[in-house]
């Protein structure tokens, strides 16, 4: 399976991860050969096989529904890069920021 | 180290600082509670001894020496109450990625430089609570991706063995640690091998528990089906001691495993008599037997299991048909597992942020010049796994290719007990030998993914060396029982002379 460039661009645009030109050209061929090696899997015939999520036989786990002490604001907050009146501070993405069109639901 | 035997034997004074850094956990515990060795002396000689080897093995990431002073303070205090716990004065080191609230928590990443975590992993606050010794946060792949180090964004370990070649990874400062007597013993997560593997590299115990049995709360999240924490040490009985301390339920981690916790250290040891396996099958698998395996790790290998039969154990030949898929199998699901964890490191509530006039361009700068190149690349992956028209090609299918593996093992632990196999098909590597090359990379993992994907527990236990490198047996055993692996790893171990020998640091 080779990527294209433009199979490149589109991931790295849906994990919001920026990239240089170089490594956007190293990952289309690194990739491409990973998935090659991955290709192995089609020789298995699953169609009747139920798949593997997780190993435990846990289902539901559930506490119950009661306070408990949880972080504090401050405490929540301290690593933040940006902090306004208690909250964390982003750019507005929805009406009159600069994303607003993009990032509109 | 003329004290070492002394020490072995738990007999004599342990005085010197290099006495006293060969200890090993259950020796330390028996000096300790003599009151003959302080745990002030005993950190002490581990600070010193991290300040004379770390310009050369670079193990650890930060050093919290003023924290393990305190905490041997009140360790030697809680001793004189007669109040210990397993691990009362008992210098640990931590993989960087368990969050502790009184040093940095990393995850070897440029995204989480100076992260201070607001809550403790925990295996940190049971150790705490134990009154064990932190000192310090140790080295890793950026994120636990990786299988060398060389992806940490602080700087590479290397292996004490020898200094140009990596010691494994993702917790290849872990294990170096304990190699090189930086700790007693230490903390790492294998999420494909990543306790083995470096446990191997290094020539140290190390043990991935079942998935479950250890939580995973305030671990920083990789592939969150896969991800277990487990204990790297010198000897097996100190796995042991070290697993019994952490492991357990815990109601923050909804995937951790209401199950008992047996007394492993009883199970293992002086203490659990002369190593006799009479009446343990233990299964060898074909599977494990593959190209690119190097002739002296086959050799040790095989040694060993010939030494397990001659301690009585019945050897089986078991056949594990799916093993050459659970490598490309465990590269869909753990970077697609890690490409939706890592998505919370957005540059708004932590780490780094590259402020941009967009959010969206300040979420890709952020995590453009956040992540290395390891960390991109699975990101990559994993996302295209799971993304649209790839989906059920890809992410269901590695999904549906793990039951087959989780069934190649319960068909072989009906007919055997444990089953035994290399940890990897080599010895370490030099530094730069396949970093050009992720595949070749993933390649050493080829015999310690397959636990992960079925969720069992396995054990790396040194056993001899090829190349004047350290060889490592894997021993593998069903889910929830780590009681079987660590009495196998325990009865090669003390049935071999040679074990115990330390590094030429």
């Amino acid at each position: 399976m080779a990527l294209t460039d433009a199979d490149v661009d589109h991931v790295a645009s849906l994990a919001r991860l920026g990239l240089s030109a170089e490594e956007r050209a190293r990952l289309r061929d690194q990739l491409s050969t990973i998935l090659g090696h991955i290709e192995v899997l089609d020789r298995l015939d699953t169609a009747a096989i139920p798949p593997t999520a997780q190993v435990l036989p846990l289902i539901n786990v559930l506490r119950e529904d009661a306070p408990r002490p949880s972080l504090s604001r401050d405490e929540a907050l301290a690593n933040a890069p940006r902090q306004a009146d208690g909250f964390f501070e982003v750019h507005a993405v929805l009406t009159g920021g600069p994303d607003a069109e993009e990032e509109a639901p | 180290m003329s004290g070492q035997d002394g020490a072995r034997t738990g007999a004599g004074r342990a005085t010197t600082a290099s006495d006293l850094t060969a200890l090993t956990a259950a020796e330390a515990r028996r000096h300790l509670d003599a009151r003959d060795v302080s745990a002030a002396e005993l950190t002490e000689a581990h600070l010193a001894r991290i300040d004379a080897v770390e310009g050369r093995v670079h193990s650890y990431i930060t050093v919290m020496a003023e924290v393990a002073r305190a905490q041997a303070t009140a360790g030697d205090a809680r001793i004189a109450r007669g109040e210990a716990a397993p691990m009362t004065g008992v210098p640990v080191a931590l993989k960087d990625n368990l969050c502790t609230v009184d040093a940095p928590t990393t995850a070897a990443s440029r995204i989480l430089a100076g992260y201070r975590s607001p809550y403790d992993a925990t295996v940190v606050s049971r150790l705490r609570d134990q009154g064990a010794v932190f000192l310090g946060k140790a080295n890793t792949d950026e994120f636990a991706m990786g299988s060398s180090t060389e992806w940490s964004a602080f700087g590479a370990t290397r292996n004490p063995w020898r200094l140009s070649h990596v010691p494994g990874g993702s917790s290849g400062g872990p294990a170096a640690a304990v190699a090189a007597d930086e700790a007693v013993v230490a903390l790492g997560s294998d999420t494909g091998g990543s306790v083995r593997q470096p446990a191997g590299f290094c020539g140290v115990v190390g043990l991935k528990p079942t998935y479950g049995r250890v939580s995973r709360y305030g671990l920083i999240a990789f592939a969150s089906s896969l991800d277990q924490i487990g204990p790297f040490a010198r000897t097996v009985e100190d796995a042991a001691i070290l697993l019994g301390a952490v492991a357990g339920h815990d109601p923050l981690d909804s995937t951790s495993a209401p199950e008992a916790v047996p007394d492993f250290a009883a199970m293992v040891g002086p203490g659990a008599g002369e190593p006799d396996l009479r009446g343990v099958r233990l299964g060898v698998a074909r599977e494990y037997t593959i190209e690119g395996m190097e002739p002296g790790v086959q050799a040790a290998v095989d040694a060993a299991i010939a030494r397990l039969a001659e301690l009585g154990a019945e050897l089986v030949e078991v056949s594990l048909p799916h093993t050459e898929y659970a490598l490309a199998t465990y590269y869909i699901t753990a970077p697609a597992e890690a490409s939706a964890n890592l998505a919370r490191y957005d540059g708004v509530r932590f780490g780094l942020s590259v402020q941009a006039p967009t959010l969206r361009e300040t979420y890709e700068r952020t995590r453009g010049e956040g992540f290395g190149p390891e960390v991109k690349r699975r990101i990559m992956l994993g996302t295209y796994a799971l993304s649209s028209g790839y989906y059920d090609a890809y992410y269901v299918k590695a999904q549906k290719v793990r039951t087959l593996v989780r069934r190649d093992f319960d068909e072989a632990f009906e007919r055997v007990d444990a089953i035994v196999c290399p940890t990897s098909p080599t010895v370490a590597f030099a530094f730069g030998a396949r970093t050009d090359d992720p595949y070749q990379m993933y390649l050493s993992d080829v015999f310690t993914i397959p636990a992960n994907m079925a969720g069992i527990p396995g054990i790396a236990v040194p056993c001899g060396f090829a190349d004047g490198l350290p060889v490592s047996l894997q021993v593998l055993g069903p889910a929830f029982d780590e009681g079987i692996v660590l009495r196998v790893a325990d009865a090669y171990e003390r049935s071999e002379t040679w074990t115990g020998q330390r590094p030429p640091l």
